[in-house]
């Protein structure tokens, strides 16, 4: 509950941020002609990265959303989280894998060098793949040791987090994949935003990753962070 | 008027925002179905919405004739009374408000609007509506599954919802929580198109606060429901594997015909809360196009600009962020900490502020206007009056103890319909009659549209006051029939009948309105470019209906806000916003009205 009031107390600050910046005090019953050369909307960022960033934005509500009812029940007294599989350790260290080398990939087309963009995408790429495999044998070992989503809230609030967040994942491989078929064909510089933009999302991916991992796998207590909270209340 | 970088010398050169590669159609297809033009995408969701939205209607005919002559018709059984509240309510409020204002408005006047030639990004918009009529389909194939549609009630409260006993326990459930995931999907591809698109594919001059206050309307509503959704999505996704699974996120331990089932140690609350973080922002997704639209239409109809353009901006985004955090208004019969219900009782009663604000502007807007009384104008001083008295009714039940009493009555019927049936719905009409002239290039028939307004009007009246009535007097909600119950008198039985006769002459009045929609399509005056006389961009189009592109060779400049009428010392009573100069001199500055 508290990480989703704070997850939402950014996203508020951020966008009253960004309005201040947008002449909202301004009178325009009062003024008339064009204002500058420039067009209205800022083109200096492409639609395309602006488009991910809200993406992004939303696919964090959803994981906000489900950390804070996960985080919810887990103060009930029932509580019985699975052990953690140790899989998910060599999961995580292929995801950040996959992230740098996409990190490369960036940097290759930048410089232009095709063959270093290619091996990048494919060690990238393959490095999701083995993710995904991972995620899954990972439930494998959960359920052949008894630990099946019917049984307990926490086993099923584990599936649940590591299901949507592979979904996600899935979803940027299919773009991985589409950017790889245009390797040999595209314009550098289109190459360029695509690369970017699929590093952008596995990078953001990662990142969400390691946020729900280490609130699946250690739980970490935020009673302090509730008490500060609740402090003026009591 | 103070001029601002360019001189007064003249046009200034095209604009320079960067042209788009417009994914030309070839052939009829892609043409008219699979087509990736905003417009049409708009015309196709708008279809689709109302054509569900006729469902939603016929299943509100049927349950009204069950509590006006309870007992009288026997295909009505509980079990199908129940099923027609909950697709009824999901329908109208998900499928029908929230698709025709994002989806179908959005799409059609965003580009328009703005300058733009398209959304930006063209297949992802054209995917969003082919989800969106998926999602439809399933909810429609709930009603052949073996079962029926769910009976859960709207809200989709679990443990009942999925427990055997409720209707649709089986299909229909599953087919509706799918349907929901599918629409959210579907949406989150269209709000990033809208979003997007308004703060990158502006053309030169429209700066934001030149921006008409419908796209600002569903600008911020847009943010919201990007927001909001994820919450629905996930209470969605763990209702159905509690159905599906048979995992316990919301189930409680649960003994059901002295069986202990398998469920345990779930929590309905959460799902209520997941539920209503979606729920409440939801209303003013729907409200804030409203309040958008409508500003636009008094505007332009009343000859005046619009007052307090700024503090109107201002008040939809502060609306947009106090929605927020006023969920748990929703749930004072759940049980909650006392500090809760008086903190959210009061996040409650703030709203009404801001919209106060806005009411009190529209106010202002008209007064000493030029009134031009047809048909867009009457429905928008429809939804005015309208949405002060389900307002009104609002600030009673956000107080904790008069919603105690009152949430489970008839009272609360009246005032979420009067809210956010009835006057959204007034919107969605006044804006129909208000832009069909540049969709078909034909106008509506006024005749027919002006019974159209007075009989949904009154009778919207006639239907939802003596409901305030009836749940004062203690008449429960969500009831399949009252029978003989003391505390309710005979009159009241008189009532039900009386709205339920009413309540199907206004659905009959809709029927009116379609026809209209078709018969003017080859009848209907020819409208011209602009008939209305207004001053935002879409009504500068060169072609009418606009073609693909919107704008011919070169994008429109903007010079102008949205509402420069009846400016004084300039002949024309209006002047577009793409308009350099007005014909006459320029005004001495602070000679505008604000």
């Amino acid at each position: 509950m508290t990480g989703t009031l704070l997850f939402f107390g950014g996203l508020v600050a951020f966008a009253l941020w960004w309005l201040s910046r947008q002449g909202l005090a301004a009178k325009p019953w009062l003024e008339s002609g064009v204002p500058g050369d420039a067009p209205a909307g800022d083109t200096t960022i492409s639609a395309a990265k602006i488009g991910l960033a809200i993406f992004m934005a939303v696919v964090s509500t959803l994981l906000v959303l489900l950390l804070s009812a996960y985080s919810m029940r887990m103060e009930m007294a029932d509580w019985s989280p699975p052990p953690r599989p140790g899989l998910l350790w060599a999961n995580t260290a292929v995801l950040v894998l996959a992230s740098i080398a996409l990190h490369h990939a960036v940097h290759a087309a930048k410089r232009g060098r095709r063959d270093a963009v290619a091996s990048s995408l494919l060690v990238g790429g393959t490095a999701g793949l083995f993710f995904v495999l991972g995620q899954l044998l990972a439930w494998r070992e959960l359920a052949s040791a008894g630990y099946l989503p019917a049984n307990n809230p926490a086993d099923a609030f584990f599936y649940l987090i590591t299901a949507l967040h592979g979904l996600h994942l899935l979803g940027g491989l299919v773009a991985l994949g589409r950017t790889g078929t245009t390797l040999r064909r595209a314009p550098l510089a289109r190459l360029q935003l695509s690369l970017e933009l699929c590093a952008s999302y596995w990078h953001f991916l990662m990142a969400a990753w390691i946020v729900l991992f280490v609130a699946l796998a250690f739980a970490p207590p935020l009673d302090w962070l509730v008490a500060l909270c609740t402090a003026p209340l009591r | 008027m103070s001029e601002l970088a360019h001189g007064a010398d003249g046009p200034i050169p095209a604009a320079e925002v960067p042209e788009m590669e417009l994914p030309h159609p070839h052939g009829w297809w892609t043409t008219y179905v699979f087509s990736q033009d905003a417009k049409v995408i708009g015309i196709q969701y708008s279809l689709t919405a109302l054509a569900i939205g006729m469902v939603a209607l016929v299943l509100s005919w049927l349950m009204r004739l069950q509590l006006g002559f309870p007992g009288t018709f026997s295909f009505i059984d509980p079990q199908a009374y129940y099923q027609f509240i909950t697709m009824h309510g999901m329908i109208m409020v998900v499928y029908l408000l929230t698709a025709l204002f994002l989806g179908g408005f959005g799409n059609y006047l965003i580009p328009l609007m703005l300058g733009a030639r398209d959304m930006v990004f063209p297949f992802v918009n054209m995917l969003s509506y082919w989800i969106y009529l998926l999602a439809v389909l399933v909810l429609v194939a709930s009603f052949f599954v073996p079962g029926g549609p769910t009976g859960a009630g709207w809200t989709l409260y679990p443990p009942q919802a999925i427990l055997t006993g409720t209707p649709g326990r089986d299909w229909g459930i599953v087919l509706m929580l799918v349907s929901l995931c599918l629409f959210i999907a579907g949406f989150t591809m269209g709000g990033l198109n809208y979003v997007v698109t308004v703060l990158q594919a502006r053309t030169r001059g429209m700066t934001l606060m030149r921006m008409p206050l419908t796209i600002w309307g569903i600008l911020t509503a847009t943010v919201m429901a990007l927001l909001a959704f994820p919450a629905l999505f996930v209470g969605a996704v763990m209702l159905l594997l509690d159905r599906v699974l048979g995992t316990s996120f919301f189930m409680p331990t649960l003994v059901e015909m002295g069986q202990q089932l398998r469920y345990g140690g779930g929590s309905p609350i959460l799902f209520q809360h997941l539920f209503w973080f979606f729920g409440h922002p939801e209303v003013y997704i729907v409200a804030l196009p409203a309040f958008g639209i409508v500003s636009d239409l008094i505007s332009t109809h009343a000859r005046r600009n619009i007052f307090g353009y700024r503090m109107m901006v201002w008040a939809i985004v502060v609306i947009g962020a106090l929605s927020f955090v006023v969920w748990a208004h929703h749930m004072y019969v759940s049980g909650m900490h006392p500090w809760f219900g008086f903190f959210f009782a009061t996040t409650t009663l703030i709203i009404a502020i801001p919209t106060a604000i806005k009411v009190y502007n529209w106010l202002l807007t008209l007064w000493h206007g030029n009134i031009h009384l047809n048909v867009p104008m009457l429905f928008a001083l429809g939804f005015i009056v309208t949405f002060v008295n389900g307002g009104l009714t609002g600030l009673f039940l956000g107080n904790v103890v008069v919603d105690v009493p009152l949430s489970d009555t008839m009272f609360v019927v009246a005032h979420f319909h009067m809210v956010m049936g009835v006057a959204p719905v007034m919107v969605i009409f006044g804006g129909m009659y208000h832009w069909y002239p540049k969709v078909t290039g034909r106008m509506l028939d006024s005749a027919m549209g002006k019974v159209h307004f007075w009989v949904t009007f009154l009778g919207a009246y006639a239907i939802f006051f003596p409901m305030h009535y009836l749940g004062l007097l203690g008449v429960p909600r969500r009831y399949y029939e009252i029978g003989e119950t003391s505390f309710v008198p005979a009159s009241a039985h008189d009532l039900n009948a009386f709205i339920s006769v009413v309540a199907l002459v206004v659905g009959a009045a809709q029927m009116l309105f379609l026809f209209n929609l078709i018969w003017s399509l080859w009848h209907g005056k020819d409208a011209g470019p602009n008939p209305w006389r207004a001053t935002t961009l879409e009504w500068q189009t060169p072609e009418t209906p606009p073609g693909h592109g919107n704008w011919g060779r070169e994008l429109p400049v903007v010079y102008r806000w949205a509402y420069d009428y009846a400016v004084p010392g300039v002949e024309q009573d209006f002047v577009p916003q793409n308009q350099p100069l007005p014909p006459r001199a320029q005004v001495a500055k602070g000679d505008a009205t604000p």
